[in-house]
C-alpha cells in the first residue's frame, strides 16, 4: 500500500494523468464538432516527430518557455506569483537588442555581454516588483500585469527610436554579428557552410532551422536552480519563507530581502530567456502588435511541471511540441488548430486540481493504519 | 471644446463598461472568499459566445444572455476546482484563462471559419434609438450596456449595504468558520458567488464585442480581465469604489485614443501611462491592500 | 439511566473517529435541566468533540442524542439551534470587522422585504436580552475594538438570540480576570434561575468547584464518571481527569538570584492601529529568576514580546540584555544576543510545519559554520543534531528527525521549539503561553524544564494567561495592565484575589 500511495502521490503521476485527461477532453470536443480525434492526433504526431527537422524546431521553440517556466516555478516555491515574467522577458529582449546594436566587441566578449545585459535587465525589472511587494505589500499579480504592459510599450518605443530603427521595416537593425548565437555563427562561417553542403542530416537539422544553444543553457539553468533549492542556504531560506514567513521572520530570516532576491533571480532567468531569443532566433527586436506570450506560456509550462524546475524541461518540450505539431492540423484536415489550446488548458486545469490526490491518499493510508497526512 | 469633452466622456463610459461588468463580478467572488484571476478567460468566452449566438440567432440580446451563460459555465469549473477540490485559486484562475482563450478561438473558428468574425447583424442598442434627439449632447447617447453596468453597481451596493444576503456573503469571505457555525452553507454561498461573477464577466466580454466593436477579434479581450481585477483592489472591495476605478481606467483608455494622435513615438509613451499611473496610485494611496480576510483560502469543514 | 423528559440532554453510546484515531468511545452523558453541568478532561480528552456533536458541528459515527426526552438527529447547527441548543466556542466565532449587532443576527436576520435587514427590530430584541441577563454590550461597536470579556458576552447573547435553552460554554474562563469570572458565574446563575441549562467544558478544577453542580469526567475519549461537585476535592477531580495521582504544585527549590541580565526602560510600543499598546513599561530580570507577567490578554503582552524580539518597532525606551541595547535592530540580532523565545503561536511563529524536524532545528542556525559550508547546507549535521535533541528531550516518535513536524503532537512540537531555543544557550528565555493546549504530562515536563533552566542561572520571562501557572512557577510576579507594569511581588507574598484586582485595573491600598 505504501508503494502505491507513493506512486500516486508523485508529481510525475499527476502530470501523466493530467495529460491523458487533456487528450481525452480534446478528443471529445473534436468528436462533438465533427472531426475524428484519431485522425487529428495522428496528424499532430506526424507534425511533431516525422522529420528530424521538426524535432529540432520543437527544441528551439521549447527553450524560451522552459526558462520562463523555471522563472515562474522558482518564484512559486517561495509562494510568489510571478505573473510579470512576460514583462521581464520583454525587458530582456530590449536590453539584449540595445547592447547588441550599440557595442561590437569580439564575439567571445560580445555574446556573453548581450546575454548578461538581458539577464541583468530582467533581474532588475523583477526586483522592482519584489521591492513593491516587500516594502509596500502591493500584490505581485497587479504590479506584474502593469509592468508587462509597460515593458511591451517600451519595447515598441525602442524599436521606433531613430538610433535603432531599420528604415522601411517594423524592426530594429540586426544586432552585430559578434553577438549572435555561436551555432548560428558557425553555420554561417566557411567551415560551417562546408559541413552543411556535405552532410544531409546537419543541413536538415541545423541549416534549415534556427538551431541555437538556448536549450543547453535552459537545461543548465534548470539543474542549477534545482540544486540551489535543495542544497544551498539560499534555497533553504527561500523555502522556509515560502512555507511560513512568520516563523522565518521570528527565526531571524530577512523576509523582505528574500522576496526581493527571489524576484531578482526569477526576473533574471526570464530576462536571459529573452536575450537568448534575440541572439538565437530573431536577431533583432520586432515591433509587437500583441504580447507574444513567451512569459504566459512559461506559466503553463511551470504548472504542467508541477512547479519543478527540472520538470519544466519536459513540460516545455511537451508544450512546444503540441503547439508546433498543432499548427499543421488546420492545414491538413481543416480542424481548428485551437484544439491544442483546449488540450493544454485542460492539462493545466487538471494539474490545478492536484490537491485532490493527497485526500485520496489519506483515505488509502487510514485503512492501512497510518497517521493522517493532513 | 465642448465636443471634445463630450467625446471624452462618451469614450470613458464606453471603455469602462466591459471593465465594470468584469470588476463587479470579481468583487462578488472576492467578497465570498474566492480569488478570481480567471476573469480574463471568462470575459473572452463571453465575447466569443456573444458574437456567435447573436449571429446565429439574429438577436444581440440572445447573444448577450448566452455570453453570460458561457462565462458562468467557465466559472463553474473554477468553482469546482477552488471550492470542492480546494485547489490553489490562483492556479485555477490561470487555467481558466487558458481554457477560456482556447475555447473562444475554437468556437469562433467552428462558427465562422476564421478568427476575425464578420460584424453581427445588429449590435446592442443605445439608450435612444436616434442620437439626434439629444441635439448637441448626442455623444451622451450611451450604450445600453453602460446603463446596465451602472444599475448593476447600485444593486450590488444595495445588497451589501442593506440586505441579509450581503451580510452573509461578507461573513463567508471574512470568517467562513463563523458562518458555518451559524448554519450557513459556506460552499453553496461561494458557488453562487463564483458562478455569478462568471456570468457578469461573460456579459462584460459581450459588451465589448456586441456593443463597442461589432465583431470578435482575438485581441478583443487583451488584459481587460486583469485590469478589472486591479479595479477591485483599487476600489478597496467596495462596489462604488470599484465602479469609479473602472471609470478611471476607461478615462485613461479614452485619453490614449484622443491624445495619441502625434508621432509614432509618443503614442507608445501615452499608451504606457495608464499602467504607470496605476502603479503610482497603488504605491502612494492604496498601500497594503486588505481584502476579505479569507479570500484565496479554501474552506475545509 | 432511562431517557427522561426532565433531562435537557442525554447522549448514548457516542462514538467518533477521525481516521484511525478514536476521539470518543461509546460515551454516555446525562444532563439535568436547570443545572450547571461541567465536563472535565485534559486537552484531547474529547470534551469539545462531544459537545460539537451535540451542536451539530460534527456528526457522530455511532450513538444517539435525546433532547428533553426526544430523540433528535442533530445533522447540523441549524437543527441544534431549532432545538434550543446554543454554543459559545473557546475560540470566539465572531467576524472581526462586523458590529456586535451584525454578529448576533448573522444567519437569523429580521428582514422587511427585499431581504433588507430590519435593524431596529434586531436592536430591540438584543436590548431585551441585555437587560434580562445583565449582559452589557454596545450593539454598534465593532468586534475588533471591544474587550475579550465583552466579546464573550456577545457570544452568549448570540445563543440567547436564537432562543437557546441549553447553553454550551467551551472553556469560558480561559481569557477572563477573576472578577470577570465572577461576573460570568452570576450570569450563569441568572440563566439557570430562568430555567435554562448550562454546560461548561473546562479543564479548570477551581471553576468547577465554584460553579457547577455536577461534573462528568472524560479521559482519552472514554466516559469515566459523573460526580456531585460538592462532594469532591480538586485533587480527586484531577486524579479522575488524568488517571493517576497528580501533583498540583510545581516542585521548586528556593531561588538563587544573580545580577540583572535583562532590563526594559520606559518602553513605548504601538500596535496595528497606531495606538500605544505598551506605555512606559519597566522591567528587570536577574539571572536565576523566573519573572511571570500576569495579565489579561490584550494589555500589551503581545506587543511587548514583539518589541523585544524585534518583530515590531519600539517607539521609545530601551531594551537591554547584558547591558546591550537590542530594540529596533533585527530578530537575528536579538537571537545572537542570547535571547531565545518560545512564541505564543507555535504553529504560526514557532515552526515551519512542512519542514522536517531536522530542518526546523536549524531554522535559526543554518547559516552558521556547523551547518553550512560555502553556502551548501550540511544535511547530515542537521540530522545528527536533531537525533541528539530528540533523545535529550524525549520527543516522540523517536525517529522523527526526517518527518515533517506537522505530524507531531502539540506537546512534541513544543518540545522541538524548546530544544531549538535552548541550543542557543540563551541568557534570557522568553516563554509565552508555553503550555497552551497541551496535556498534563507535557505541561509537567515544560514546567520542570523551565525550573531546570532557571536553576542553571538563566533568566526566564514567563507570560501566561493562566494565573495558576504564573503563581506556581514564578519567583517574581509582575502585573501588567494597560501597557505598563502596575506592581511586582515576590512569590508567596500575594494572593490571587489581589492580583485579579490589579489585572483588571483596580488599585490596592498600601
Amino acid at each position: 500500500m505504501d508503494r502505491v500511495s507513493k506512486i500516486l502521490r508523485s508529481q510525475f503521476t499527476f502530470a501523466v494523468i493530467a495529460i491523458f485527461i487533456g487528450f481525452l477532453v480534446a478528443a471529445l470536443v473534436l468528436g462533438a464538432t465533427g472531426y475524428n480525434p484519431l485522425e487529428v492526433y495522428s496528424i499532430l504526431f506526424k507534425g511533431m516527430f516525422s522529420k528530424p527537422r521538426y524535432i529540432m524546431n520543437i527544441i528551439i521553440k521549447a527553450s524560451p518557455i522552459i526558462l520562463t517556466g523555471i522563472s515562474f516555478a522558482f518564484a512559486l516555491r517561495v509562494g510568489l506569483f510571478n505573473i510579470g515574467v512576460e514583462g521581464q522577458y520583454i525587458v530582456g529582449t530590449i536590453a539584449a537588442a540595445v547592447v547588441g546594436i550599440l557595442f561590437d566587441f569580439p564575439s567571445y566578449i560580445q555574446f556573453p555581454l548581450v546575454l548578461l545585459a538581458g539577464t541583468l535587465a530582467g533581474g532588475l525589472y523583477g526586483a522592482i516588483s519584489g521591492l513593491l511587494k516587500a516594502k509596500r505589500g502591493i500584490h505581485e499579480v497587479i504590479t506584474g500585469i502593469m509592468f508587462n504592459w509597460i515593458a511591451f510599450y517600451a519595447g515598441n518605443y525602442i524599436v521606433n527610436l531613430e538610433r535603432f530603427h531599420e528604415p522601411g521595416t517594423t524592426t530594429t537593425y540586426q544586432i552585430n554579428a559578434s553577438g549572435l548565437d555561436p551555432i548560428y555563427n558557425w553555420k554561417m562561417s566557411e567551415a560551417g557552410l562546408e559541413v552543411i553542403r556535405n552532410n544531409e542530416f546537419i543541413r536538415e537539422v541545423i541549416g534549415k532551422t534556427s538551431a541555437n544553444i538556448g536549450i543547453i543553457i535552459a537545461i543548465i539553468v534548470a539543474l542549477t536552480i534545482h540544486f540551489i533549492l535543495k542544497n544551498t542556504t539560499i534555497g533553504y531560506e527561500l523555502r522556509a519563507v515560502g512555507m511560513n514567513k512568520h516563523a522565518s521572520e521570528a527565526a531571524g530570516i530577512n523576509v523582505a530581502k528574500n522576496t526581493i532576491q527571489t524576484f531578482l533571480i526569477a526576473g533574471a532567468i526570464a530576462g536571459l530567456s529573452g536575450a537568448l531569443s534575440i541572439t538565437g532566433v530573431s536577431h533583432r527586436l520586432f515591433e509587437l502588435m500583441a504580447q507574444e506570450n513567451y512569459g504566459f506560456n512559461g506559466l503553463s509550462v511551470a504548472l504542467m511541471a508541477g512547479g519543478s524546475p527540472i520538470g519544466c524541461i519536459f513540460a516545455g518540450l511537451l508544450f512546444a511540441g503540441l503547439t508546433y505539431g498543432g499548427g499543421t492540423i488546420q492545414l491538413e484536415i481543416g480542424a481548428p488548430s485551437e484544439i491544442i489550446d483546449i488540450l493544454i488548458g485542460t492539462i493545466v486545469f487538471c494539474m490545478a486540481l492536484v490537491s485532490l490526490i493527497p485526500l485520496i491518499i489519506n483515505k488509502i493510508n487510514q485503512r492501512g493504519g497510518k497517521k493522517d497526512v493532513k | 471644446m465642448l465636443s471634445k469633452l463630450l467625446l471624452l466622456i462618451s469614450n470613458t463610459v464606453m471603455y469602462s463598461t466591459p471593465l465594470a461588468f468584469g470588476a463587479l463580478g470579481g468583487l462578488i467572488s472576492e467578497k465570498s472568499g474566492v480569488t478570481n484571476i480567471g476573469l480574463e478567460g471568462m470575459m473572452t468566452i463571453g465575447a466569443a459566445t456573444g458574437v456567435s449566438a447573436a449571429y446565429l440567432s439574429g438577436s444581440p440580446w440572445v447573444g448577450f444572455l448566452c455570453a453570460g451563460i458561457a462565462g458562468a459555465l467557465m466559472a463553474l469549473l473554477h468553482a469546482v476546482a477552488s471550492i470542492s477540490f480546494r485547489a490553489d485559486q490562483s492556479v485555477s484562475g490561470i487555467a481558466i484563462n487558458l481554457l477560456g482563450a482556447g475555447a473562444s478561438l475554437f468556437l469562433v473558428r467552428i462558427v465562422f471559419g476564421s478568427l476575425n468574425t464578420p460584424p453581427v447583424p445588429k449590435k446592442l442598442p443605445r439608450i435612444f434609438s436616434d442620437s439626434s434627439v439629444l441635439g448637441a449632447f448626442s455623444r451622451l447617447n450611451f450604450e445600453v450596456t453602460a446603463v446596465i453596468a451602472f444599475i448593476l453597481m447600485l444593486v450590488i451596493w444595495f445588497i451589501f449595504a442593506k440586505t441579509k444576503w450581503g451580510l452573509r456573503i461578507s461573513s463567508v469571505g471574512e470568517h467562513p468558520r463563523v458562518a458555518d457555525s451559524l448554519g450557513l452553507n459556506v460552499y453553496k454561498i461561494r458557488y453562487i458567488c463564483v458562478i455569478t461573477s462568471g456570468f457578469l464577466a461573460g456579459l462584460g466580454g459581450a459588451s465589448m464585442t456586441l456593443s463597442i466593436l461589432s465583431n470578435f477579434v482575438p485581441t478583443a479581450i487583451s488584459g481587460h480581465g486583469f485590469i478589472a481585477l486591479t479595479a477591485v483592489i483599487f476600489g478597496k472591495w467596495k462596489p462604488v469604489g470599484v465602479y469609479l476605478s473602472c471609470l478611471f481606467f476607461g478615462l485613461a483608455q479614452a485619453l490614449v485614443i484622443q491624445l495619441g494622435g502625434g508621432s509614432l513615438l509618443s503614442s507608445q509613451i501615452v499608451a504606457m501611462l495608464p499602467y504607470v499611473l496605476t502603479v503610482i496610485v497603488l504605491v502612494v494611496f492604496v498601500g497594503r491592500s486588505v481584502g476579505p480576510k479569507a479570500s484565496g483560502v479554501p474552506y475545509e469543514k | 439511566m432511562r431517557i427522561q423528559e426532565d433531562y435537557a440532554v442525554q447522549m448514548r453510546g457516542i462514538t467518533k473517529r477521525f481516521g484511525t484515531f478514536t476521539a470518543l468511545d461509546s460515551v454516555d452523558i446525562d444532563i439535568k435541566r436547570g443545572t450547571i453541568h461541567s465536563i472535565l478532561g485534559e486537552n484531547g480528552a474529547g470534551k469539545t468533540t462531544l459537545m460539537s456533536i451535540l451542536y451539530g458541528l460534527l456528526n457522530a459515527d455511532e450513538g444517539e442524542i435525546y433532547i428533553n426526552g426526544k430523540k433528535v438527529d442533530v445533522k447540523n447547527p441549524n437543527v441544534a439551534i431549532e432545538h434550543g441548543i446554543g454554543m459559545v466556542h473557546q475560540h470566539f466565532m465572531l467576524v472581526e470587522n462586523f458590529t456586535i449587532a451584525q454578529n448576533i443576527i448573522l444567519g437569523m436576520e429580521e428582514t422587511k422585504g427585499f431581504g433588507v435587514i430590519d435593524i431596529d427590530k434586531a436592536n430591540k430584541k438584543i436590548l431585551d436580552i441585555i437587560e434580562k441577563y445583565g449582559l452589557e454590550v454596545d450593539p454598534n461597536a465593532v468586534i475588533e475594538e471591544v474587550s475579550v470579556g465583552m466579546q464573550q458576552k456577545v457570544e452568549i447573547i448570540k445563543a440567547l438570540y436564537r432562543g437557546a435553552d441549553i447553553l454550551i460554554l467551551d472553556e469560558p474562563t480561559a481569557v477572563l480576570t477573576p472578577q470577570e469570572i465572577e461576573e460570568l458565574l452570576n450570569i450563569m446563575h441568572k440563566l439557570v434561575d430562568d430555567g435554562k441549562t448550562v454546560i461548561i467544558i473546562t479543564h479548570k478544577l477551581k471553576e468547577i468547584k465554584q460553579s457547577a453542580e455536577k461534573c462528568t469526567i472524560l479521559r482519552r475519549g472514554k466516559y469515566i464518571d459523573t460526580v456531585d461537585v460538592a462532594n469532591v476535592s480538586e485533587e480527586e477531580l484531577a486524579n479522575l481527569m488524568v488517571g493517576r495521582a497528580v501533583n498540583l504544585v510545581v516542585d521548586k527549590s528556593p531561588a538563587k538570584f544573580g545580577d540583572v541580565v535583562f532590563e526594559i526602560d520606559d518602553l513605548y510600543v504601538k500596535n496595528e492601529k497606531d495606538l500605544y499598546a505598551v506605555k512606559g513599561l519597566n522591567l528587570k530580570i536577574r539571572r536565576g529568576e523566573i519573572l511571570g507577567i500576569a495579565g489579561v490578554d490584550g494589555n500589551g503582552q503581545k506587543e511587548l514580546v514583539e518589541a523585544i524580539t524585534n518583530l515590531r518597532p519600539t517607539d521609545k525606551g530601551e531594551i537591554k540584555i547584558n547591558g546591550k541595547e537590542i530594540q529596533n535592530t533585527s530578530p537575528k540580532n536579538v537571537i545572537e544576543n542570547k535571547v531565545a523565545t518560545i512564541h505564543e503561536d507555535r504553529q504560526k511563529v514557532g515552526l515551519v510545519l512542512d519542514f522536517t524536524v531536522a530542518e526546523n532545528v536549524i531554522l535559526e542556525t543554518f547559516n552558521k559554520p556547523e551547518y553550512s559550508k560555502r553556502g551548501i547546507i550540511l544535511k547530515d549535521k542537521a540530522v545528527k543534531k536533531a537525533k541528539e535533541l530528540i533523545k535529550k528531550f524525549d520527543i516522540r516518535p523517536d525517529d522523527c528527525e526526517n518527518l515533517p513536524v506537522k505530524g507531531l503532537s502539540g506537546g512534541n512540537q513544543q518540545k522541538v521549539i524548546i530544544a531549538r531555543e535552548l541550543e542557543n544557550n540563551p541568557d534570557l528565555l522568553i516563554a509565552v503561553q508555553p503550555t497552551r493546549g497541551l496535556d498534563v504530562g507535557a505541561i509537567e515536563y515544560i514546567h520542570k524544564t523551565l525550573v531546570q533552566e532557571r536553576d542553571k542561572g538563566k533568566a526566564i520571562l514567563l507570560i501566561s494567561f493562566e494565573l495558576d501557572e504564573i503563581m506556581n512557577l514564578s519567583d517574581t510576579i509582575a502585573v501588567i495592565y494597560d501597557g505598563a507594569i502596575v506592581d511586582t511581588f515576590e512569590q508567596g507574598t500575594i494572593d490571587e484575589r489581589t492580583i485579579g484586582l490589579l489585572m483588571a485595573g483596580g488599585k490596592v491600598n498600601g
